[in-house]
């Protein structure tokens, strides 16, 4: 079973959608019980980094988290779950989960894209990620797959930890973490077919972690 | 690098997706959710959905619809219509969509748009704007007016001022309608297009017009929008998505081509 963490985060559902489809049994919960016999969790989120902050701190639920991830619990986190993982986001100006060394940045829209045309803030739709390391999230994946992005702020994370990049205006960190944390700003939930690969692989990747050990 | 989008529109009445030109004389086409499966699987990039239905007592029958949408399809859509309310904005959020349109709603009320990005994030909030050409006037200095109840009432509004405006109060994207090209297959409104998209740095969504896969080309060249909206080109089955990205692509755009 794979547990999406509940912390009213605005795409839980569409990540528990994405799952059924995928007849993955999964199971919408902040329940530190539950959380901790799954197999692996999905951290997901859409809005803002302090308001995601805010619902982890008045619960607890941010030392939930990050014992998890401490006991090596297959965590992936998507979209503001992948930035809140960093120590800091310039969003809010907010202190984060200080999971991953590094923070979190706002796009400038005076960078330019090709054709020296500005690029538009928020960096809303599909666009392609360059591994700069293997990920078991990308198996069978086709490297020209473009993924759902739609965000203003970027992560920045300490380069041992960059796992994937994109290009918008600059190359940013679009996928990042170590193998069974990872952290990827696109939404593999509304990425179409490849994405939903992603969510298959990771599940995979928990099954086969959960048996190993 | 950033794909250029391709978003067929869906145009919802009574639960039954309809196709009208210029707002008027529309006529049932399909079933929506099976409509919306058949383009995400052949590469659609997002999808829109209008509720156009008269009566708000069926509201039911169209977060029905979203519903059946949001389990089955992968790819984000928005869905606009007779949203007059951050409450509405919740019901179709809730339902399943990734982002609301807001069109008169916003015109009569524009503190619905900073309501809802506050409460749901600018990401969620699309502004839905009709515009029709008219004489420049110091009221209308650009040229292009702001219309509502489908382009039969002018609010005087300038639409290059609306577009700031919105964006200003939080809008995350502006999906931008020319009434004038709406329907009649003689491509995007270009000039429109392209004032609107080089006076917020927001993306803009082309739409109203298209009738080729060339026009797309021109709304996402020379029009710099973001994405083009495509309705009758493929409903009647004249170009398939996967031709239309194919031209696109022949032409030097960015798009997604593996889904």
């Amino acid at each position: 079973m794979l547990a999406i963490f509940d912390y009213k985060a605005g795409n839980q559902t569409s990540v528990h959608r994405a799952l059924e489809h995928l007849g993955i049994p999964n199971k919408i919960t902040n329940n530190p019980e539950e959380l901790d016999a799954a197999a692996g969790i999905i951290f997901p989120g859409v809005g803002a980094a302090g308001q995601a902050m805010d619902e982890l701190h008045s619960g607890g639920l941010d030392e939930v988290i990050k014992s998890l991830i401490w006991q090596k619990k297959p965590v992936l986190g998507i979209c503001v779950g992948c930035q809140i993982l960093l120590d800091y986001s310039e969003e809010n100006d907010t202190k984060a989960l200080e999971v991953i060394p590094g923070e979190c940045r706002l796009f400038n829209s005076s960078w330019v894209d090709y054709e020296n045309i500005p690029i538009r803030v928020p960096h809303m739709g599909w666009n392609q990620v360059e591994l700069v390391k293997e990920c078991e999230l990308f198996d069978g994946i086709d490297p020209d797959a473009d993924f759902y992005f739609v965000h203003s702020y970027f992560p920045a994370p300490k380069e041992d930890f960059v796992i994937g990049t994109t290009r918008y205006g600059i190359d940013f960190c679009s996928v990042h973490g170590r193998k069974g944390l990872w952290a990827v700003q696109f939404h593999p939930e509304k990425s179409g077919r490849p994405g939903l690969k992603m969510l298959n692989n990771f599940y995979k990747f928990c099954l086969e972690d959960a048996h190993a050990e | 690098m950033l794909s250029k989008r391709v978003i067929p529109c869906l145009d919802v009445r009574n639960g039954r997706l309809t196709k009208g030109i210029k707002f008027e004389g529309n006529v049932d086409i399909g079933d929506p959710v099976e409509t919306a499966r058949r383009y995400y699987e052949e590469g659609a990039d997002e999808i829109v959905f209008y509720d156009i239905t008269a009566s708000h007592e069926h509201r039911g029958i169209f977060l029905d619809v979203v519903e059946k949408v949001a389990s089955q399809i992968f790819i984000p859509f928005s869905v606009g219509g007779g949203i007059s309310s951050v409450d509405d904005m919740r019901d179709v959020l809730v339902a399943g969509a990734e982002k609301v349109s807001v069109n008169s709603g916003a015109v009569k009320n524009p503190d619905i748009i900073s309501e809802g990005a506050e409460r749901f994030g600018s990401q969620c909030v699309v502004l839905g704007m009709d515009v029709k050409r008219v004489k420049k006037s110091e009221s209308i200095p650009s040229g292009f007016e702001i219309v509502i109840h489908g382009g039969r009432k002018y609010m005087g509004m300038d639409a290059i001022e609306w577009a700031k405006t919105g964006e200003a109060l939080g809008a995350g994207e502006i999906c931008l309608n020319s009434i004038d090209a709406d329907g009649v297959k003689t491509g995007y409104d270009l000039k429109l297009t392209r004032m609107v998209a080089e006076a917020v740095t927001i993306p803009v969504i082309a739409s109203g017009g298209a009738g080729t896969p060339q026009h797309m080309v021109d709304a996402v060249t020379e029009g710099r929008a973001s994405a083009a909206l495509i309705a009758s080109i493929v409903h009647y089955g004249e170009y398939t998505i996967p031709e239309i990205k194919e031209y696109m692509a022949k032409a030097g755009v960015q798009t997604r081509t593996i889904w």
